[in-house]
């Protein structure tokens, strides 16, 4: 039998704000076993970070229990600390500190020889390209490289669990892509078991096995990401007409629905639209309704998240301030407590 | 269920303590002038007020240097370990203190790592002080230079302690660490009689200087460096500075094991 990394019965955080009480993580279940690559996806505030800040112990729940490397997360404190890698959503490089340096004291904080930090130190160096920059403090660093020492940090005890708060945020396109990259190498050359928070589609899509999507403190589907995207959302066709009048009756023959913006073209959400669809010009054909134009298209998270909660996740994020929500809200309660 | 092997090794207060204080102090070494840096405030003083005092009490020189200089290099322990829980509210900002609470690390470890730190910066700069006002004819006793620096030291410990409490109290309120900062630092510093002898003053600065630890400290500096170990104010000096670091380190350690 597998080992299960993470393990999780009826974890519940709830923070009092101005005297009323609120319910950022509802009671959570979570099995993840070892070698896993798991995606919490989710709009910020829907309570990824402080469902993660749990797990890594620095923040006490509410309610509940839950097991982490197989140390109680209450209780063994110190053990789950010493087993994982944590890696968080701000920058955890101290601004004056050159990039090696940081990486050597950070060997010392898990208790590592000096020679073996050394070594350690260099092949994240080098594994992570950072060779060009060891020498120069943090606060020369591009944002991509900062992103890259924080995974370094994390990684210096060869945890065999790491976590990752919202790795890509802030990220140009290009260091988001090498990012995950890394990320990908790492879990092939070492099979460490990976739980990560994201807030983006493309993100959970193209990094992760299993995705959880997580929505006002609850997760609301837990599956592969193809899996989640066949059951839940189904390909989106369009058949496009001359007319109106065909476009109408066209969806009524083959159970679509005009669009609202186009009168004369027809959408479909089939579970397979690459089949559906030459059947459906043939029948169309058969009575005399000509199709004059078709697309068809894969469905994406967003559209997952869509079917689970009626609201686009993609919208949300573009309307999202650019603050975390989350984790002030976090502070201001523990100041209250 | 198996638990996982851990793959950090066991550590205790004290080796977590010297990694906390190696990782404190390298930039320092990486970049010595830092320390020069933050001497401008001090040496403008003893450019600047020195000679006005010099002047206002018909002094000479030499003798009004032997009255001043030890007053500057509290000024030295007091502001410089002041401002230095800024540090630490920067790092709670970024990422860079929560990793370090996330790291196997005791509590009490990253509070008294930081705070010894202090006394680095603190011995350089005092040197320095003392170095650039002998030209001026100061007479610097060294037995009493290294026992007034160990005083100062303490004292450092504890009131950096405090400044790191605070930004742990603060949080990412950093307008209230400053406020805070300034509304107590000019009057302990005014209120120790550092700048000027508070003997002319009225009665209720006498009475405030009374309770101020740092005039305790001043009055020691006063007599160390001058050699004068048998002085009473030298012991006055080493209860306060001890007591300092007493309430600063106690204080400081009860707010980090709080920490989120």
């Amino acid at each position: 039998m597998t080992n299960q990394m993470i393990t999780a019965q009826g974890l519940t955080k709830t923070f009092r704000s101005k005297g009323q009480a609120v319910e950022a993580v509802r009671p959570l279940d979570l099995a993840v076993a070892e070698g896993e690559l798991v995606a919490f996806l989710g709009p910020n505030g829907a309570g990824k970070s402080t469902t993660l800040r749990m797990l890594t112990t620095l923040l006490p729940p509410s309610a509940g229990e839950a097991t982490v490397a197989g140390c109680d997360i209450r209780s063994d404190a110190a053990g789950v600390r010493r087993r994982i890698g944590y890696v968080g959503q701000g920058n955890s490089a101290g601004h004056t500190q050159r990039v090696r340096d940081e990486l050597l004291a950070q060997g010392a904080f898990y208790g590592l020889g000096r020679r073996e930090t050394r070594v350690r130190a260099d092949e994240l160096i080098e594994s992570l390209e950072l060779g060009q920059v060891a020498g120069r403090t943090v606060q020369a660093l591009s944002g991509g490289q900062k992103r890259r020492l924080d995974i370094a940090l994390g990684l210096i005890h060869r945890p065999a669990l790491l976590f990752l708060d919202e790795p890509s945020t802030g990220l140009d396109p290009h260091s988001r892509a090498n990012l995950w990259e890394h990320i990908v190498d790492l879990r092939r050359a070492t099979g460490t078991t990976i739980f990560l928070t994201t807030h983006y589609l493309d993100e959970a899509d193209q990094l992760a096995e299993r995705v959880m999507v997580m929505d006002h403190g609850a997760v609301i589907a837990d599956d592969t990401a193809t899996a989640l995207k066949s059951s839940l959302a189904g390909d989106r066709v369009t058949l496009s007409f001359a007319t109106a009048t065909d476009a109408a009756v066209a969806a009524a023959r083959i159970g679509g629905e005009v669009e609202p913006g186009d009168a004369r073209t027809v959408a479909v959400v089939e579970r397979d639209g690459s089949r559906a669809l030459p059947r459906w010009i043939r029948e169309l054909g058969d009575v005399d309704l000509e199709v004059v134009g078709a697309t068809h298209r894969q469905p994406t998270l967003d559209d997952v998240f869509l079917a689970l909660t009626g609201r686009s996740l993609r919208e949300e994020a573009a309307h999202a301030q650019p603050a975390e929500a989350e984790g002030a809200d976090a502070h201001s309660a523990t100041v209250a407590a | 269920m198996s638990t996982i092997d851990a793959t950090a090794r066991p550590t205790g207060f004290v080796r977590d303590t010297a990694a906390v204080f190696v990782r404190e102090s390298r930039p320092l070494v990486r970049d010595p002038f830092s320390v020069v840096f933050s001497l401008v405030q001090p040496l403008v003083f003893l450019g600047l007020f020195g000679p006005l005092l010099i002047g206002a009490s018909g002094g000479d020189v030499a003798g009004t240097l032997q009255w001043f200089v030890p007053g500057i290099l509290v000024m030295v322990a007091l502001f410089g370990t002041a401002s230095t829980g800024a540090n630490l509210l920067f790092e709670m900002q970024t990422g860079s203190h929560e990793r370090t609470l996330v790291a196997p690390l005791s509590r009490s470890a990253l509070l008294v790592g930081r705070a010894l730190k202090e006394v680095v910066p603190l011995v350089i700069q005092g040197t320095i002080v003392v170095l650039v006002a002998v030209p001026f004819g100061f007479r610097v006793d060294v037995p009493g230079l290294v026992a007034g620096l160990a005083v100062l030291a303490v004292f450092g410990i504890g009131f950096g302690a405090l400044s790191y409490a605070l930004a742990l109290a603060c949080r990412n309120r950093d307008w209230m660490f400053w406020m805070v900062h300034q509304t107590l630092l000019f009057p302990l510093m005014i209120l120790s009689g550092m700048l000027l002898p508070l003997e002319d003053g009225p009665e209720w600065m006498q009475v405030a200087a009374a309770i101020n630890p740092l005039s305790y400290l001043v009055d020691a500096e006063r007599a160390l460096l001058g050699g004068d170990f048998a002085d009473p104010s030298v012991f006055g000096g080493v209860i306060a500075a001890a007591a300092t670091c007493a309430i600063g380190v106690i204080v400081g350690v009860r707010s980090m094991r709080r920490a989120r």
